[in-house]
């Protein structure tokens, strides 16, 4: 399964919730989940399974298809949260 | 023996091959498997001759429109595009670039160990376009090989832990904790935004900016393909017709008409753009995980200093009304240079948009609606102009026809281009040990005086 999280740019936040769900992935123990960052232009739908993307883009991104959007990109609270669904949807914990 | 020691400097003078061992150093510290070390060193090999390929792009599109701004105005225009500039700069200083922003993060942990400054600078570009910079002004400055990137990776980790630094104050006003720094090298913009908010506040208690109803829908811009495509089309299009059809179909455009010329040109340039950042991507995607590991370990109550979007949540209204007055300001900056004549600093949406807006959110976070208005127009103002004082001091690259934007490129760019100046190398050795001296001392002070430092999660 893909997981890709998107930004403007593509370069520091996007980056960083990558990161952070890495870190969430490895504390529920899930490996078979590969995790990529990218920018708003070059996100395609088939580039992923699920996208996670901040609230201010998630207009410009509904195109994606099954996009998780994030009220505050810091809040690992909630990223865990909403990783965990997303990882308990698709069968993986 | 000579032989192999030729190949040996062949190897490590290929900043490719360079970023692809600190790629390969990182990954075998975090102790990956090997296929995943294997396809994270080759990425990084491979990202690295991507940004080249678009520096290539980028030049190929803004070497013509030189040469159109200048015949149409009589003066240099100038795109400040950290991406172009650096892109360009990676071509003759990427060695000692990659030398640099290892050995400056590197500084930056042993800095945020062993001061009261516990800032880990995490925007990886941001650390890459500086490392750049200051390779520049290094060499530029008088300093060869070994003593450059001494004196490049101090500097580099003293900035990525000042430029948080100063900025905390703020950030733990408008976020109400003391959890996470922001790491962009725009601080001394912002700095300024938030302390004319507060200058402007009035008597009363300010109104925020998201106390008011606002049109959304510029949404788009963020979506920085789209905003600088956009933007360099109607710039060289303008640009265009102030030249003339005749001097651009005679000498640029082989012909083509000179308005088709214009719009392919600044798509090109938005092409390239979007090459780098491709590239940017591929490098930094091993080496900040890496770091960012590394430094948790190795510095306890390590505050990360992250990407600009950060903030923008706190505050969606003075995103747009902060981006709308740093573009006011830097058109206004614009029109104040095309009197006094010298180089014209065009605005970019990029900076504007992206410095702009984080300008409005500190802004409004101390003086309101006017001050969100005010602070940012002042950051408008201070990208415009700093770049003209920057440019002087890099050398060559001065007058490739783009330049850094962020305000901490233009200080710190400035402060060492003209220590180099008055003293040359000295100026700056000296400069840099009484900065960390006095960084050094501030938590020595601290603790006399009995107070701790500060803690945090």
């Amino acid at each position: 399964m893909k997981i890709l999280t998107v930004c403007g740019s593509g370069l520091g936040t996007s980056f960083m919730v990558e990161m952070n769900i890495n870190q969430i992935l490895g504390e529920l123990g899930v490996t078979d989940v590969e995790v990529n960052h990218s920018d708003l232009s070059s996100a395609t739908p088939g580039d992923a399974d699920v996208f996670f993307l901040a609230k201010d883009i998630a207009e410009g991104g509904a195109h994606l298809g099954n996009v998780i959007v994030l009220d505050s990109i810091i809040d690992m609270d909630e990223l865990r949260a909403k990783v965990t669904q997303v990882m308990n949807d698709h069968g993986k914990i | 023996m000579n032989n192999l020691l030729s190949i040996l400097v062949d190897i490590l003078s290929q900043p490719a091959i360079l970023v692809a061992m600190i790629a390969l150093i990182g990954l075998i510290a975090q102790r990956k498997n090997v296929s995943d070390t294997l396809k994270g060193t080759t990425k990084t090999f491979v990202g690295f001759l991507v940004i080249a390929a678009g520096a290539g792009i980028l030049q190929g599109a803004l070497a013509p429109f030189g040469d159109m701004f200048e015949h149409a105005f009589n003066v240099a225009g100038v795109v400040p595009n950290n991406e172009a500039i650096v892109a360009m700069a990676l071509t003759e200083y990427g060695t000692t670039t990659a030398l640099i922003m290892f050995f400056g993060m590197i500084a930056n942990i042993l800095i945020a160990r062993f001061t009261k400054f516990k800032y880990i600078f995490l925007t990886g570009h941001h650390t890459l376009y500086l490392a750049c910079m200051l390779a520049v002004i290094m060499a530029v400055a008088g300093f060869s090989t070994v003593p450059l990137i001494i004196a490049g990776s101090v500097a580099l980790g003293i900035i990525m832990t000042l430029s948080p630094a100063i900025l905390q104050p703020f950030m733990r006003k408008l976020t109400g904790n003391d959890n996470v720094a922001l790491g962009h090298f725009s601080a001394v913009g912002y700095a300024l935004s938030a302390l004319v908010g507060k200058a402007v506040k009035g008597k009363k208690k300010p109104v925020s900016t998201e106390e008011i109803n606002f049109p959304k829908g510029l949404g788009f811009l963020r979506d920085s393909t789209v905003s600088i495509a956009l933007t360099m089309i109607v710039i060289y299009v303008v640009v265009a017709l102030f030249a003339g059809p005749a001097y651009i179909e005679a000498e640029l455009s082989e012909g083509t008409n000179f308005l088709v010329f214009s719009v392919i040109q600044g798509g090109t340039f938005a092409a390239g753009v979007f090459v780098i950042l491709a590239g940017v991507r591929l490098v930094l995607a091993e080496i900040v995980p890496a770091f960012k590991g590394i430094s948790t370990k190795l510095v306890p109550n390590a505050k990360p200093a992250l990407d600009v979007p950060i903030i923008y949540p706190y505050a969606p209204n003075a995103v747009l009304i902060g981006f709308f007055s740093s573009f006011v300001g830097g058109i206004v900056s614009m029109a104040i240079m095309a009197f006094t004549g010298g180089v014209i600093i065009l605005p970019g949406v990029v900076p504007h948009f992206f410095t702009g807006a984080a300008a409005g959110v500190f802004g409004n976070a101390t003086g309101g609606i006017r001050g969100a208005v005010a602070g940012s127009f002042v950051n408008g103002i201070l990208i415009s102009f700093l770049p003209v004082f920057l440019m002087p001091v890099l050398g060559d690259l001065g007058f490739a026809n783009s330049t850094f934007s962020d305000t901490d490129f233009g200080v710190s760019g400035i402060f060492f281009g003209t220590l180099a100046n008055y003293a040359g190398p000295i100026a700056i050795t000296v400069s840099l040990v009484v900065i960390l001296g006095l960084m050094v001392g501030a938590g020595l002070f601290d603790k006399k005086k009995g107070k701790s430092v500060p803690e945090s999660k």
